[in-house]
């Protein structure tokens, strides 16, 4: 027994060349095999592998996917995003945890089943959902629920879990599961039909390198993760730092809490990511690239690979790329392991070179020193695709769609409480309002634009626009109705930076905390005017002096809302007059010491008369 | 001027604010001309003569008294100062609000306290529980999470210094001058 978990790790490694780079790979598969990393296991790879237990361990640690103790063969994943809250999901935990027998965070003593909540895993539109390892099963009710466990006790298949499949490319063999695409609007630059494949790319090989990027520049695309950098600027930067390698990295890592619109590109639209990354990769003079896919998306990978396979075959990737003979470029997948930070572009790079997914110092940018210290161009999954129409259209046709600072289209992914959630492709400086109507929804009071992370509006803010001179955007917009509680949304958004918050900041890891401790006085009922006043400070504070992108935007959430629904928060305040804070219960705090000393108060206890005072 | 009234109290703290406060040396000459000293440890006396203007607060809140005292304390005085980390943070005695991944937090502070640390002499094993002993409480509490304080001093102890020009300036009501240095504690 032990000598097989020997071999298995010596087997795991030597797959991945003893690379401690690429020890996320090997974790996954021990992880894979054996249920957990366990210590030993953890000593055995790093002996083998010539790195540190600690170090090892840290990123076990880090990534929610992998896990020290055993977990189940089958491990059920519930989504508990705000979407899926609203849609039930905590009815569908009650099921499953009837059915299998343990709770939340539980492994069944057979060491069977795991039940457990994981944050967004892209699937809003059709909440509530969950995994089941690496099977997605959508639009939850309980019956289905149970159905669901019953089936899995009855047979540990969990790829029989998926009746019906989903359209397009869901039904592909190699994708195989019962996920929809749920496109309701297609734009004119992705989700178009008919796109001409490899347009692009051939017409960007017939151009110089500096040509290319130009294009790209005056198209005027900026980069679709959210930041909105420019895209063409930034490949100029890769391009002319002085290195003998650098990389391309397709940011998959679609961890925002309400978005889904990669998911639909990475099953519709593979061939164009590929393509657009091929094109960075000639533009800025790199031989290899990475596509960083969550690990939530990991039933797209068999899939993935078959399409990169099959572009290495009719010589779209690999060496003499489109018969041109000094342009080589290959690309593989790296996985992911369950870390919200590691959609931020120095994350995902740590991510990518086997360490913990912490940010790292910038400057020096990723342009500059990025994955292996090397210059790497990091771009999103849909900015790629913007790139590889770009190249084929032309950089006047692409700014001529959207608005003057904002060009191109933009795709995104509308859940919430509305009749047609799903995927739309609108040209930049579309409304909000006008969106809504488009998706169905009625008595909307809360949009949520941008995630977890993003700008929360208001009734009186529906006229705003999506582009970046107004509401930038990855591309969620979640959407509330009357019946929804502001301050509950808030206090999710924070519960999840608090979770999420890779801790190596103080003012992110203490200062989410603190945020949300007073956001729950404030729905107690407890808070006054001055609290409001710490949320504004402290929420300011934190988002000057954190290290990256999450701890300046987790407190957003609650600057917006304070700015947006100040009635909401005035209601819930509550003004004391005697100057003692109603938040604080004496009788609470002595319970246990009454317990522990077997007496009463001699202050506080009826029995001795009321608090003498 | 009338002069100001002012009491202090020592809660959940170690005297060493009011230790800092003796560090004003010959300025207590001047202080005296300008406040009275109603309840405080300095005078010793242990009740309220009558309202008072200032309340200066050292230390916390861990046990059943500090709260009675600081909830008096606080419908005694127009303005409540937290001075000092044990105030303003809670201190030392705040550390042992990190057990908190015990099913029993109080027992296990106290047993660690009392019975099971290695430096411990406790022959009769017992963990002190005295009728005349106020009840501790669940965990130690900041004063601004027992009632609403105005304003703070930060430092371990504020120096006598920092007392005199915070005091000075809250006598005259015009903002304390302090240099960034002596305030900030990173």
């Amino acid at each position: 027994m032990k000598s097989d978990q020997d071999l298995l790790i010596t087997r795991s490694c030597s797959k991945y060349g003893n690379d401690p780079g690429r020890v996320i790979d090997i974790l996954w598969e021990i992880q894979k095999s054996l249920g957990c990393v366990s210590y030993e296991a953890m000593e055995k790879i790093a002996a083998t592998i010539n790195t540190s237990r600690v170090q090892i361990e840290g990123i076990v640690s880090f990534y929610s996917f992998f896990s020290e103790t055993p977990k189940g063969k089958i491990i059920i994943r519930l989504c508990d995003d705000i979407v899926d809250r609203h849609a039930g999901v905590e009815q569908i935990a009650v099921v499953f945890s009837e059915e299998l027998g343990i709770g939340i965070g539980q492994t069944s003593p057979d060491r069977e089943f795991s039940l457990e909540y994981t944050p967004c895993i892209g699937m809003s539109d059709q909440a509530p959902a969950a995994l089941v390892n690496d099977v997605v099963v959508t639009s939850l009710t309980p019956d289905s629920a149970r159905e669901t466990a019953r089936r899995l006790k009855a047979n540990p298949d969990t790829s029989k879990l998926v009746a019906a499949k989903g359209d397009g490319n869901n039904g592909h063999r190699l994708i195989n599961t019962m996920v929809k695409n749920n496109i309701r609007l297609k734009g004119e630059v992705i989700l178009a039909d008919g796109i001409q494949a490899e347009a692009g790319l051939k017409k960007a090989l017939s151009k110089t390198p500096l040509e290319v990027i130009q294009e790209v520049v005056e198209s005027g695309l900026r980069g679709r993760g959210g930041a909105g950098f420019s895209t063409g600027e930034k490949w100029r930067l890769a391009q002319k730092a002085l290195a003998s390698k650098r990389f391309v990295i397709c940011n998959a890592d679609e961890g925002e809490p309400g978005t889904f619109k990669d998911r639909v590109l990475l099953t519709e639209r593979a061939d164009l990511i590929f393509e657009g990354m091929a094109i960075a990769a000639y533009a800025i003079g790199s031989d290899s690239g990475i596509l960083y896919l969550r690990a939530e998306y990991a039933y797209l990978r068999p899939f993935l690979e078959a399409v990169l396979e099959e572009r290495r075959k009719s010589g779209l990737l690999g060496s003499a790329i489109c018969g041109k003979k000094d342009f080589s470029f290959d690309i593989r997948i790296q996985l992911g392991a369950g870390a919200y930070i590691c959609g931020e572009e120095s994350a995902l790079i740590s991510s990518c070179e086997g360490l913990r997914g912490e940010p790292k110092n910038r400057p020096p940018f990723p342009v500059e020193k990025g994955y292996l210290s090397k210059p790497t161009a990091v771009n999103n999954v849909e900015t790629f695709c913007c790139a590889a129409r770009i190249m084929d259209r032309g950089s006047s046709w692409f700014a001529g769609i959207g608005t003057k600072a904002s060009h191109g289209t933009k795709l995104l992914s509308v859940s919430g409480d509305c009749a047609k959630p799903g995927v739309y492709e609108v040209p930049y400086g579309v409304e909000v309002a006008a969106l809504l109507e488009m998706a169905g929804a009625e008595d909307t009071a809360i949009v949520q634009v941008g995630g977890a992370s993003g700008d929360m509006i208001g009734r009186r803010s529906f006229n705003r626009k999506i582009c970046f001179s107004d509401l930038a955007t990855g591309g969620a917009i979640t959407l509330f109705n009357s019946s929804r509680n502001v301050l509950a949304i808030v206090d999710y958004y924070l519960e999840f930076f608090a979770h999420e918050s890779c801790g190596y900041c103080t003012p992110c890891r203490v200062g989410t905390v603190f945020l949300r401790e007073r956001i729950q006085k404030v729905m107690h009922g407890f808070a006054d005017k001055a609290d409001l006043e710490y949320l504004q400070e402290l929420g300011k504070t934190i988002m000057i002096t954190s290290r990256c992108g999450l701890g300046s935007s987790a407190p957003k959430c609650v600057l917006h809302s304070i700015a947006q629904f100040p009635l909401v928060y005035s209601s819930h305040l509550k003004e004391s007059l005697d100057g003692l804070q109603p938040g604080f219960n004496i009788q609470k705090a002595l319970e246990e010491s009454r317990r522990i000393a077997k007496r009463k108060s001699m202050i506080y206890d009826p029995v001795f008369g009321n608090e003498g005072e | 001027m009338k002069k100001k009234r002012i009491s202090t109290i020592s809660l959940a703290g170690c005297f060493g604010c009011h230790m800092s406060l003796l560090d004003i040396d010959e300025r207590i000459l001047e202080l005296v001309k300008l406040v009275e000293f109603d309840r405080s440890p300095v005078n010793d006396l242990k009740r309220f003569k009558a309202r008072c203007d200032i309340g200066f607060i050292e230390g916390g809140c861990c046990n059943e008294e500090n709260v009675h005292t600081l909830r008096k304390f606080r419908r005694n005085c127009d303005v409540l100062v937290a001075v000092g980390q044990c105030a303003v943070m809670g201190g030392l005695p705040v550390m042992r609000n990190a057990i908190m991944h015990s099913d029993d937090p109080l027992r296990e502070c106290l047993e660690t306290a009392y019975l099971n640390s290695p430096y411990v002499y406790n022959p009769t094993n017992d963990i002190p529980n005295d009728p005349a002993l106020p009840l501790i409480l669940d965990k130690v509490y900041t004063c601004a999470e027992v009632v609403k304080m105005d304003y703070q001093i930060p430092g371990c102890p504020p120096s006598g210094d920092i007392l005199w020009q915070a005091i000075v300036a809250l006598l005259n009501g015009r903002p304390s001058d302090l240099p960034s240095e002596v305030i900030k504690f990173d």
